[in-house]
């Protein structure tokens, strides 16, 4: 592969993105890739917008992508798709997780949420709609949103032959692997 | 072995295989996660210092006393060390010594963006930077060999797109460094004038060979040729910018050790190109000295000065070259700023102050600089680590002749009192003006991610220790009036105002509760005790009046037809919210 992929994740603090970014770069590691993986540290980031790059290929120079150059854009929340979009290619893959969290001005009534944010995104982009809060809250724990939407993820990226469950068991602690390896079958399901 | 390490995780690893032992700094984003690392690596004693200054004082101790040592910082926290890292240069080393600085372009959390490869020069200090994870870890194995072959501490240079991203790096193992030995050198190490006089002159001895080195010598400066039409000169992360945007298309000069500036490798590679090109982010640092040297190079009349540099920016401004984007309707796209966390306990504080119309407030650098935020928008400056309790007794005496009436606070963090703030207090106490000062101790450092302060009785080491008394501290340095409440109750919070904005003479509150997302130890838990209730809104009582939403709490919102809504899952019990109510409306759940 001599093209470097990149893949942008994002959503809202406490979601698991980060642990998600970790999970997909140790796996790409040991599968033989140059890999680089950004995350944006700032100020008290609970609840704040979160967001992770992941580069790989043959070689890897910056760690950052720019705005149009991501192959796949995954939203682990919906209104955070529209912030980012930008950074999609064109004819990139958007995969969003159908979940609304609301942020502070909206909270305080200030604002409200938009509405038609799918309908607007699926006019532009070739977007794959998940509902992985909606699963998660199924499976019995919303914390493992993430992993469900690992599986549609790597479908997109058709990186099928690497092992995910071993990364996701190698990067969790031991006591939710059973529940986190329940929601990536589930995402392989529907993905 | 190959692993994923971010430049700060590398750096600490580069300080472990190096033979370090002795490490000191102050938490800084994005400078923290060195020493939370360094400290996993039993061979490295580690440890938090109230503030910089004090990380390099200590770190200098050690140095002379003969081990490699090490002191991080971000780069706001070199100015506050400035003044030792100076004389240090003077001095010379016995054990290597790397102050690492690590810079925040584009202030993805930082009050301001300064380019801290000028001090390199201004100390007269050779400069390291690495461009990615794997030179952070090798070249900090190099920086001590130079240390100790020039006799001279080194400034090592993240930037934060090195220290918060990862990138792979082949682990190698410790060299243990034999400690050298001490001797007492007067002339050496005590800073004299007639000493330094005579520091000074071998100082400048000494980067004329570093100079020499760094064109003739070092790996750490490489060309790559690849073509003569377009050559770049670049270092740091704007390396991988630039490789990103030219790949093999330019022929490269880049520089590992950017200070002293290898004039002659620099006049070699220029003779080679037809077009030259530096690339660098903020400051023109590389850029002033090669026009000084009279060669024609092109860089901040293309590349932006200000923000954080990407590759995008060069690919825009050097080959007009711009990606194609997806546009969408920009209405659609609300805001999404932090927010002080459900259960904060500066919630109460800041509420309280919010209502006070003839308040002013001067702030400082944690997670309380949030209480300027909507809606609570209780604060009226915020300058620096310390500045929130000085600030306030400038604003004081300036009132106090002009002869306007206002009620002045300075706030300050329990880890930013200990940084900067008592000394600030001191000034408050000797010059006498009645700012009330507010200690907002949540019992851990919180912005940065938990860390162990001199007020938590725990040690980055995880060793249990002397846990500082504040309210003593503060008695000690001659305040009369102190009050230590509870922030999470409002009525205790405003009498204690109340009872202090009438005195002529200086007080200090302290509010004590630990943060919302402290990892509580078992004696906490015995003396916080919250999270055990809930609450929720009684929509029959409710008369949708949005007083709740005044506290901005993330756990709240509103709905037109019901009023307003408390998420349980969320929500930690501080009742901050039901007190403010007017009606009654919030209760406990479940009761």
């Amino acid at each position: 592969m001599k093209e470097t992929k990149n893949v942008l994740l994002v959503g809202v603090g406490g979601q698991g993105i980060i642990l998600t970014s970790k999970i997909i770069s140790t796996a790409l590691l040991n599968a033989g890739y140059d890999v680089k993986m950004s995350e944006v540290h700032g100020m008290a980031q609970r609840g704040g917008s979160v967001t992770t790059q992941i580069r790989y290929g043959e070689q890897v120079y910056s760690p950052i992508i720019g705005k149009g150059q991501a192959d796949v854009l995954i939203s682990f929340e919906k209104m955070e798709a529209m912030r980012w979009i930008e950074y999609l290619k064109p004819d990139g893959l958007l995969v969003i997780n159908d979940h609304e969290i609301q942020s502070a001005p909206i909270l305080s009534g200030k604002a409200e949420y938009p509405e038609g944010i799918i309908e607007e995104l699926k006019t532009k982009v070739k977007t794959l709609i998940i509902p992985a809060t909606k699963i998660a809250i199924e499976l019995g724990n919303i914390k493992t949103q993430n992993i469900v939407l690992l599986a549609p993820l790597t479908k997109a990226l058709g990186l099928e032959n690497i092992d995910w469950e071993e990364s996701i068991k190698n990067n969790v602690k031991e006591k939710f692997i059973d529940m986190n390896l329940k929601a990536y079958k589930k995402g392989l399901e529907i993905s | 072995m190959k692993v994923l390490m971010t430049g700060n995780e590398a750096t600490a690893r580069g300080a472990y295989e190096a033979g370090v032992t002795f490490a000191s700094a102050y938490p800084g984003t994005p400078s923290t996660e060195i020493l939370e690392n360094l400290a996993n690596y039993k061979e490295v004693y580690s440890e938090w210092t109230p503030n910089e200054k004090v990380a390099i004082e200590v770190g200098v101790g050690a140095s002379i006393a003969g081990a490699r040592s090490l002191s991080a910082m971000k780069h706001v926290g070199l100015n506050v060390a400035a003044d030792p890292m100076f004389t240090y240069a003077y001095l010379g080393v016995n054990g290597g010594y790397v102050i690492v600085t690590a810079d925040d372009p584009g202030l993805h959390s930082s009050q301001n963006e300064q380019d801290n490869r000028y001090y390199a020069r201004h100390a007269k200090m050779p400069l390291i930077e690495p461009s990615n994870s794997q030179e952070a870890k090798d070249f900090l194995k190099e920086a001590y060999k130079i240390s100790e072959r020039f006799d001279v501490p080194v400034l090592f240079r993240l930037t934060t797109r090195i220290c918060h991203s990862k990138s792979v790096v082949e682990l190698e193992e410790r060299k243990e460094v034999e400690k050298k030995p001490y001797k007492r050198n007067i002339s050496k190490f005590v800073a004299t004038p007639a000493a330094c006089r005579k520091h000074h002159v071998e100082l400048e001895e000494k980067l004329k060979k570093l100079e020499d080195f760094s064109s003739n010598d070092t790996w750490l400066n490489r060309e790559e040729i690849n073509n003569s039409e377009i050559g770049i000169i670049t270092s740091g992360i704007s390396y991988e910018y630039a490789k990103e945007i030219f790949g093999n298309e330019a022929s490269y000069l880049k520089l590992g050790m950017s200070f002293p500036i290898p004039k002659e490798k620099i006049k070699n590679f220029s003779s080679k190109v037809k077009k030259l090109y530096v690339i660098e982010e903020n400051e023109p640092f590389l850029e002033t000295e090669i026009k000084a040297m009279g060669i024609n190079v092109i860089g901040k009349e293309k590349i932006p000065l200000t923000g954080e540099l990407n590759p995008d920016i060069i690919a825009e401004k050097l080959l007009g070259k711009e990606n194609k984007k997806i546009s969408v309707n920009p209405e659609m796209i609300v805001p999404r700023p932090p927010t002080l966390c459900s259960g904060c306990p500066h919630r109460g504080l800041f509420f309280e102050l919010s209502k006070r119309k003839n308040a002013v407030i001067t702030g400082d650098i944690g997670c309380y600089t949030l209480g300027s935020a909507d809606p609570l928008n209780a604060m009226d400056t915020v300058i620096c680590m310390g500045a929130g309790i000085s600030a306030a007794h400038g604003f004081s005496k300036v009132f106090e002749k002009s002869g306007e009436e206002k009620e002045i606070f300075g706030i300050v963090g329990d880890s930013t009192f200990f940084h900067s703030g008592i000394t600030s207090l001191i000034d408050i106490v000797y010059n006498k003006s009645k700012v009330i000062s507010i200690i907002l101790d949540n019992r851990v450092t919180g912005m940065t991610g938990h860390q162990e302060n001199p007020g938590t009785g725990y040690t980055l080491m995880g060793e249990k220790t002397e846990e500082i008394d504040i309210e003593a501290i503060v008695k000690a340095v001659g305040i009369k009036h102190v009050k230590t409440v509870d922030p999470n109750k409002l009525d205790e919070v405003r009498s204690a105002i109340n009872e202090f904005t009438v005195l002529e003479e200086p007080s200090v509150i302290i509010t004590k509760w630990p943060c919302a997302l402290k990892k509580l130890r078992e004696e906490e838990k015995q003396k916080y005790k919250i999270k055990t209730v809930r609450y929720q809104v009684n929509h029959e009582k409710c008369k949708k009046c949005k007083m709740c939403l005044k506290v901005g709490c993330p756990s709240i919102s509103f709905d037109k037809n019901v009023g307003s809504i408390i998420d349980i899952n969320t929500c930690v019990g501080c009742s901050v919210c039901a007190q403010v109510c007017p009606f009654d409306a919030i209760e406990k759940a479940g009761v």
